[in-house]
């Protein structure tokens, strides 16, 4: 990354119509220890590598229940993901209160970007440093979505975040076209090997990852251990990973971005086209 | 100009007759299911009990648009708590937020007169029994709503409740069997329907014990 006259304030322009705080807080994303998502047309699966600081201490929670029919998976900065889980689990109660019925997935999406849009228009304000995956289930079905701090979300039939998200990428770019009709086990499966794909060899352990899931007729909750580790070693999924992916090393935004902030000009893209709901 | 008295009141009372018996391993929870207005009734078939968490119900009678907004609220602030603590309310916590709920709204009080009923952390039966605007006491058995002036005094003389000024302190569990205490409760509410025009209809019970919640309807007079 650079430093230029250009990135002290997030209220600040550069020439070239960029909003660099808000980059740099994306850049804290790619940071953060990878989080995947994909979902079929009945079920979505979010995982997470979990990184401990060290063998003494416990690693952080990255997965968070919002409702019985929404949860959330975060990259970056996991402290704001705090707060936005707690944001977003008292909307939910706040709907179900008023309305007697969980709130739509699509409706707490916004809300999420449009509290994120806030804090690049603030100069007292920073951005968050976290982006989320939110996956949740109502009425018109199955829903993954990515937030990210610019204030843009999308829609994903898979997506990962995080360092080493473009290994599990790759992954999901080749299979995504199976997982509508996807079972759940299997897309617990192929949860884990995108998991293991940006391991970069480390053995898959559930010691290492978290996985959870929600669907039609499943309240969302997190797999417990023993159970992930007999997914684990009922898909034979320990092994050696081919070659790692090349990362994105420039200041691009998400990408299919259409506003502002993700102009391409400098940096290149690399992050390519993410597969968008069909 | 004298004093202007309101011509309205924000109040209605939908009478109706709750109970709660709490065992050594077991709770009971007993409602009538009779909403009426003034000497109608609304409908035959209400439920007065509200299941707050695993282990814990509660049964209100008195205002039933209070009694379902204060279910509402506890139901929304349980959630929050599981959120936080990754784990149900236990009874007497559940106890003392109602309790704090209640006052909270002092100066414009629920219309709603509670027994809380379940197990408490140990799994032994525990009772909690309320005023309009939070005043709770843990104890064996109790009874609120348009017949606990029937009921009440029949439980203590069934259930023979330590005094609490004895010494040695004695625990205000029931002695009595789970079968015997809903039997108790069938008995109990079949009187008041014969006295009390409020209470009637059907009785609902719930029991709470170590293996869930089960629920059991009887039917009761309908005049």
């Amino acid at each position: 990354m650079f430093r230029n006259q250009y990135d002290t304030d997030v209220t600040t322009w550069s020439p070239a119509g960029r909003l660099f705080q808000v980059e740099y807080a994306m850049e804290a994303v790619k940071q953060g220890s990878a989080a995947i998502g994909l979902r079929s047309k009945t079920h979505i699966v979010l995982g997470c590598v979990n990184k401990a600081n060290s063998e003494l201490s416990s690693h952080q929670k990255k997965i968070f229940k919002v409702d019985d029919h929404i949860g959330v998976a975060i990259a970056g900065l996991t402290a704001d993901g705090r707060v936005l889980s707690r944001y977003m689990r008292n909307e939910c109660i706040n709907y179900s209160f008023t309305y007697e019925s969980p709130l739509p997935v699509g409706r707490l999406v916004v809300q999420l970007a449009d509290k994120a849009q806030v804090c690049t228009q603030r100069s007292w304000k920073r951005p968050y440093g976290v982006g989320l995956l939110v996956a949740g289930l109502d009425e018109s079905g199955a829903h993954l979505y990515y937030n990210c701090p610019s204030g843009n979300y999308f829609e994903y039939q898979a997506f990962a975040i995080g360092s080493r998200s473009q290994a599990a990428k790759t992954y999901l770019e080749r299979r995504f076209k199976n997982f509508s009709d996807s079972s759940r086990d299997n897309l617990v499966k192929d949860a884990l090997m995108a998991i293991r794909e940006t391991l970069q060899g480390e053995t898959l352990k559930s010691s290492i990852c978290t996985v959870a899931v929600v669907g039609v007729g499943e309240p969302f909750h997190i797999l417990d251990q023993e159970t992930v580790q007999q997914m684990i070693d009922a898909f034979e999924i320990v092994g050696e990973q081919e070659g790692p992916a090349a990362e994105p090393d420039a200041a691009a935004a998400a990408a299919a971005g259409q506003e502002a902030a993700a102009a391409d000009q400098g940096g290149s893209t690399e992050e390519g086209v993410a597969p968008m709901d069909i | 100009m004298p004093k202007q008295q309101a011509n309205w009141s924000p109040y209605d009372n939908n009478g109706g007759s709750c109970v709660a018996i709490a065992g050594a391993d077991y709770c009971v929870i007993a409602a009538d299911t009779r909403m009426s207005t003034g000497y109608n009734i609304l409908t035959r078939d209400y439920s007065k009990i509200c299941k707050l968490a695993d282990k814990c119900v509660m049964a209100s009678s008195g205002f039933q648009a209070d009694v379902k907004a204060l279910q509402k609220h506890l139901a929304a602030r349980h959630l929050i708590y599981q959120h936080q603590h990754n784990k149900q309310m236990s009874c007497p916590a559940m106890a003392q937020l109602l309790s704090n709920t209640l006052y909270y709204k002092r100066f414009f009080p629920y219309y709603s007169f509670n027994v809380l009923g379940g197990l408490d952390n140990e799994g032994k039966g525990c009772v909690f029994t309320y005023d309009a605007v939070g005043s709770y006491e843990k104890v064996g058995y109790s009874s609120q709503g348009s017949g606990s002036t029937l009921i009440m005094p029949f439980l203590d003389n069934q259930l023979k409740s330590p005094s609490p000024l004895l010494l040695p302190v004695q625990d205000a569990v029931t002695p009595l069997a789970e079968a015997e205490a809903v039997d108790l409760v069938k008995t109990v509410f079949a009187s008041a329907s014969e006295r009390d025009i409020y209470t009637g209809d059907k009785l609902e019970i719930v029991v709470i014990n170590a293996d869930g919640i089960r629920r059991e309807y009887m039917d009761l007079r309908k005049d």
